[in-house]
């Protein structure tokens, strides 16, 4: 798999293959995010370390959704989800079936989640990440407790310590703009160690251009080259069909 | 002045007095008080293992990150936390603050496992009473610092995690509780001031005598991420930033200091406010192609340009135009001048006596255009 500008910017600031790394999307309307997600579900899953596992919360769209997507950028999820490779949690179906809401939904969500992750860790796999598709409609199931929200993304953190896992979180920035301090987006991104921004242009839309992404590498500890390598990418982005071109600002499309 | 702080903690509290406590704050746009709060800790561990400091152990809350980290991070300082003496305990309140893992396994859903970590020593299950954490903290610090007079620190990440659980009120009064109780030497905790109202940050810093707060070098212009000048200020605040410290003195002096801070690899590094600031700001004066530096060539002629101030004349009289007589005489001298030296010159005759001399007042002000 050859690196684009969104893997490099990912893999400089951190070690790639550390792990336990918490990632964090924010999009906005005009500018949605999803296509990143769908790119570090497949970055995951086609990884080299054929034994890495992915466990996807879905709160915002069905499975065959992404199945779809996936497959038009060259990979089936039904066969990963057939190899036990991803364990895919539709929470659409899950609320219906269990009929929970609230604090009750979340902790058994968790305690799922936290089942999976130690029957896999037991069996040898080395690293799992977790994916939230996404943060405000999980607040939607949490009756708008963005507390209980923060919650339950305090202890997929606490999986991040425990079992090395990977966190990579969707959220919206605009459902929080009217809100002074909008305590659960600010408090997510304390909590990420990267954090992907996609946003429009700056100067308006434009036809060659869909958008830009900023990725913000806090992490330092894992940085041991010793050299200041940079730790704020911007750039560009066109998505196309079966795949996504980053490039930097004024640079020629190929 | 970072160390100033860390000696004023070591040194403890009087008899009779409150301990000191540290406040630690940030915001997002600079978010690097964690680092300023592993320093202390660091500080104070070396402090203590050398004997130095009043106090005998160190009481660690930890609620934002976890043992395993802090076991982590003091073994890369060079301490050895799992053979020497036990000066250090963490009280672990980040694993499972609410219970939920506890009632899990419980109803059989998951295992229980050990966090791994040699530091910690009991699991704080409910963070919200805080009445129970209180006693829990105080009865660790015991166990480390003896029976009798021996004392111990304490230090809280990050008391924006317990405001989230419980109220400002609640959160005070452990604090209070702490500062004032005997056996405490000094207490310091972290703070996203950005997280909560003002009022709550305000009355948390009430309850500390030091202020340190981590604030940005330089504030991007506008909220827009896409220029690349501002991208690199953003890049900036990720690495270093402005070190305020506020003091508040026994008799109530209040006094402000200021460093600069910088995060590297091997750690953090203090160091004076210094003209590396403009160094930074050189450097981030975007590209441009024009020379907006002057030569040395260009600075002399401008120094020897004459103004045409008053106070500048050589002797001469000072001409007021006041009808066509004089200003007949100021053309004569005018056409003289300029076919004698051949250099140019700069003539101002002033217009009448109400204007002071060499005054910078508009002439035209009364205009209604």
């Amino acid at each position: 798999m050859s690196l684009n500008l969104l893997d490099e910017a990912l893999d400089g600031g951190g070690g790639g293959g550390g792990g336990g790394r918490v990632i964090l999307i924010e999009d906005c309307v005009e500018t949605s995010g999803a296509f990143v997600v769908h790119h570090l579900l497949k970055r995951s899953l086609s990884n080299p370390h054929s034994s890495d596992v992915v466990v996807f919360l879905s709160f915002a769209n069905p499975f065959s959704h992404y199945e779809r997507i996936l497959r038009k950028m060259g990979c089936n999820l039904v066969i990963q989800r057939d190899n036990k490779r991803l364990l895919f949690f539709d929470m659409l179906m899950l609320k219906r079936d269990k009929g929970k809401k609230g604090e009750d939904l979340l902790l058994a969500l968790y305690g799922e989640v936290q089942k999976a992750v130690e029957v896999l860790s037991r069996e040898g796999i080395q690293h799992i990440t977790v994916i939230i598709d996404d943060i405000s409609l999980m607040e939607v199931d949490a009756n708008g407790s963005s507390n209980l929200v923060l919650d339950f993304l305090h202890y997929c953190h606490t999986l991040t310590a425990q079992f090395g896992c990977s966190l990579i979180t969707l959220n919206h920035e605009d459902v929080y703009s009217t809100v002074d301090r909008p305590a659960l987006l600010l408090q997510s991104e304390y909590l990420a160690d990267v954090v992907i921004k996609a946003e429009p242009l700056a100067t308006g839309l434009a036809a060659d251009v869909h958008g830009q992404l900023t990725v913000v590498n806090k992490g330092l500890r894992l940085d041991g080259s010793g050299n200041s390598s940079s730790r704020i990418h911007n750039f560009h982005f066109k998505i196309k069909e079966t795949s996504v071109d980053y490039f930097y600002p004024g640079s020629q499309l190929k | 002045m970072a160390e100033w702080i860390c000696r004023t903690l070591r040194d403890g509290g009087l008899e009779g007095e409150h301990a000191p406590a540290l406040l630690i704050k940030d915001t997002i746009r600079c978010p690097l008080s964690s680092f300023v709060f592993d320093h202390v800790l660091s500080q104070l561990s070396s402090f203590i293992l050398s004997n130095k400091s009043q106090s005998k152990g160190i009481v660690l809350v930890a609620l934002s990150r976890s043992p395993l980290y802090y076991q982590q991070f003091l073994k890369s300082k060079g301490y050895d936390v799992v053979h020497s003496p036990c000066w250090i305990q963490v009280l672990d309140c980040y694993s499972d603050p609410l219970g939920w893992k506890s009632k899990l396994v419980e109803s059989g859903g998951i295992l229980n496992r050990d966090p791994g970590s040699s530091v910690t020593t009991s699991l704080c299950k409910n963070v919200r009473d805080l009445d129970n954490l209180f006693s829990s903290i105080i009865e660790i610090g015991k166990e480390l610092a003896g029976d009798g007079k021996g004392r111990f620190v304490v230090a809280i990440d990050s008391v924006s995690e317990m405001l989230r659980h419980t109220t400002v009120s609640s959160v005070a009064a452990l604090l209070s509780n702490l500062r004032s109780h005997d056996q405490v030497s000094c207490l310091f905790w972290l703070l996203h001031s950005d997280l909560h109202e003002t009022r709550a940050t305000a009355a948390l810093e009430y309850m500390s005598s030091m202020q340190a707060s981590v604030e940005p070098m330089a504030l991007p212009a506008d909220g827009q991420i896409g220029n690349s000048m501002n991208l690199s200020l953003m890049e900036q605040n990720f690495r270093r930033g402005k070190f305020c410290v506020r003091v508040k003195r026994r008799n109530g002096r209040v006094k402000m200091m200021f460093e600069e801070l910088c995060v590297e690899i091997s750690g953090i590094r203090f160091a004076p406010v210094s003209s590396e600031d403009n160094v930074i700001a050189q450097s981030l004066v975007p590209k441009v192609q024009f020379n907006l530096q002057l030569s040395e060539k260009e600075l002399n002629d401008r120094a020897k340009v004459v103004l045409p101030f008053e106070h500048q004349d050589n002797g001469k009289t000072t001409q007021i135009y006041d009808g066509r007589k004089s200003l007949i005489e100021g053309e004569t001298e005018i056409h003289e001048k300029v076919n004698s030296s051949g250099k140019g010159e700069i003539i101002y005759f002033r217009d009448s006596d109400d204007e002071m001399p060499d005054s910078d007042e508009d002439p035209d002000d009364d205009l209604d255009i």
